[in-house]
């Protein structure tokens, strides 16, 4: 998922009617749009639904460019599935929110006014060809790490969407590292170029997962609704007991003096990203916030005649349609 | 006063041979193989540079649908390049794959139409352009099917079912958009009239088509003409656009002259693999 910072609303609602809807999460049964639901649910779901939508948008872009300078035909072709996949995921997941009453044009005039986020990671550039094997490997790989959980989200099509998403998601992953594998072990310059992408992918990385736990305050309301299965902290130490060792086998380093390996717990101390940081980027203060917008409210502009050209011949259409059977009765 | 050296410049056929390399010896022009060669790299040349060109609208469509089908599109067409080119490197004989021929070329070695290299423009620009190529790739297509090499005609089998639907989708957004607003429709035939000049050179054929057309491995261009202009005069009348009376042609791309555009792809496509030629990737 790249929805990191997903504030869950305040419950208002009659008492016996949110006793008898935790009940049914309790017993793990999905919730499925016709059903009764707080409106607290509803809204914390729109949100999180809606930025994980947005985070595949927004999402193609960093990758997209590098398709033009794809080395291979292979890898050009690899590239622009996996984009294409990114755009599908954000298909579904649009549709998943419009079972909640809300419109894909709603939300993304939210995205483009900036009232709601996308996952911050989309706000670093991709600088050379082993980013791209960075993305599918880290990126793709915490979405993974978040995303299999949610398959057994309570609400039914987000659970849906997921079970399709994952699938694409884990195909994404295997493919980022196997460029960065062939950059780690290619020429001095790949290489080196292997080593930086890490060095620089991996803070972002562990932020995908959120702030602390200890500094996470909308995740209990949102647990007991089994929105959120697991803790930020709990998903970021898999995802570096999970890491740490592919990065080794690929001969690159972590850029981090304290990892560690910890016995008693049964994986790796780590240090954790600047959550300074995090939060200037969620302000909009990322190296590419303004780009990654900007890039998305020109698409859609410039979009606007393509859009209202389909809808005018639409309604020609019927209209046409309505005459002719005037005419033939 | 001494007399200047002569400054013709060599044949690009002979420069291109030059560049290539690796024992055998170059192609002869003119012998079939080097004819077949040529064929092949006019087909997967244009499917690259258009996929290319696709390409380049990558997250930036219209709308989400848009997004899905043009990076679907470009799949699709470099898919075909590493058929086509494939092909030709095999039949070259001299060691190169369908990767050393896209991304080891320079412009004058590319074959391509010089309608795909036009830059992307507006979406409809692009969509124009696309619904042009696609209703003379698809009866390419079919009659490459009927090829006398059966290596030729499995890829167009293949490639066909691909173009069937590409010019399905095409025309129908021609359609829609030439007769949706007046905005749209503007853009439409001002799409059509800047474009209109590029559309000729795939049906003008050359001694290199001739042979080929004569040996049964490629139809001759012109006789594709009729069954695009019927796709054409069809779509362009349900989409109320004015279809341009000029019939000059801007020629050259087939042989390897090309616009001003071409480099500048070039540029970005085959950078990784010029600035660090040791690298396998
Ligand atoms: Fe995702
Ligand atoms: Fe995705
Ligand atoms: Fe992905």
């Amino acid at each position: 998922m790249y929805a990191q910072m997903v504030k869950s609303e305040a419950a208002n609602d009659d008492p016996a009617l949110l006793a008898a809807f935790q009940a049914r999460i309790d017993a793990g049964e999905r919730i499925e749009p016709k059903d009764w639901m707080p409106d607290a649910y509803r809204k914390t779901l729109i949100r999180q639904i809606g930025q994980h939508a947005h985070s595949e948008i927004v999402g193609q872009l960093p990758e997209g460019n590098w398709i033009t300078r794809a080395p291979t035909l292979e890898r050009k072709a690899i590239l622009l599935a996996k984009v294409q996949d990114e755009a599908g995921h954000g298909l579904y997941l649009y549709c998943a929110a419009e079972t909640l009453g809300v419109t894909r044009d709603d939300l993304t005039e939210q995205l483009l006014s900036g009232r709601m986020k996308y996952s911050s990671i989309f706000n670093y550039p991709t600088l050379t060809w082993a980013d791209i094997g960075a993305v599918g490997w880290l990126v793709d790989g915490a979405a993974i790490m978040n995303q299999v959980p949610l398959q057994r989200t309570s609400f039914g099509p987000y659970a849906r969407a997921m079970v399709r998403i994952c699938k694409e998601e884990s195909f994404h992953q295997r493919q980022g590292y196997d460029l960065i594998t062939k950059m780690a072990q290619g020429t001095a310059e790949q290489k080196a170029m292997a080593q930086d992408a890490l060095n620089r992918f991996w803070y972002p990385s562990l932020m995908m997962f959120g702030p602390s736990d200890k500094d996470s305050v909308h995740s209990t309301q949102s647990m007991a609704w089994k929105i959120k299965i697991n803790t930020n902290d709990e998903l970021r130490q898999k995802f570096v007991d999970q890491t740490v060792p592919q990065a080794k086998y690929l001969g690159l380093t972590v850029p981090d003096e304290n990892l560690k390996w910890n016995d008693d717990k049964d994986g790796w101390d780590f240090s954790e990203p600047d959550w300074n940081e995090f939060y200037d980027v969620l302000k909009g203060n990322g190296p590419c916030n303004t780009d990654r917008l900007s890039a998305r409210q020109k698409a859609w502009s410039d979009g606007a005649w393509f859009r209202d050209g389909l809808m005018a011949h639409a309604k020609k259409a019927e209209a046409r349609r309505v005459a002719a059977k005037v005419a033939a009765e | 006063m001494p007399s200047l050296p002569d400054v013709m410049t060599p044949d690009a056929a002979q420069l291109a041979q030059a560049a290539g390399g690796e024992g055998r010896a170059p192609l002869e022009t003119g012998s079939p193989e080097h004819d077949l060669f040529t064929g092949l790299t006019r087909l997967g040349d244009t499917t690259l540079i258009l996929g290319h060109r696709v390409s380049e609208w990558c997250g930036l469509a219209p709308v989400l649908e848009e997004d899905i089908a043009l990076a679907n599109m470009a799949l699709d067409l470099i898919g075909q390049t590493q058929l086509w080119l494939g092909l030709a490197g095999e039949v070259e004989g001299r060691g190169r794959d369908a990767d050393a021929l896209a991304f080891r070329r320079d412009g004058w070695e590319f074959h391509n139409l010089l309608l795909v290299e036009r830059p992307n423009g507006d979406f409809g620009r692009t969509l124009m352009r696309q619904f042009l190529f696609d209703a003379y790739h698809l009866p390419l297509l079919k009659a490459l099917e009927g090829s006398t090499n059966p290596r030729i005609a499995e890829i167009a089998a293949k490639a066909g079912k691909e173009v069937a639907y590409h010019v399905e989708r095409s025309a129908d957004l021609v359609i829609r958009l030439g007769d949706g607003t007046d905005e749209s429709h503007a853009r439409m035939q001002s799409s059509l009239d800047a474009l209109w000049g590029y559309t000729g050179e795939a049906f003008i054929g050359d001694a290199v088509d001739a042979r080929l057309g004569e040996a049964g491995v490629m139809p001759a261009p012109e006789s594709l003409r009729s069954d695009w202009d019927r796709t054409v005069n069809a779509v362009l009348a349900e989409a109320t656009l004015e279809r341009p009376a000029s019939d000059f042609a801007h020629k050259g791309g087939k042989q390897g002259r090309h616009s001003e555009h071409l480099g500048h792809l070039l540029t970005s496509m085959q950078w990784l693999q010029r600035s660090y030629p040791d690298a396998t990737w």
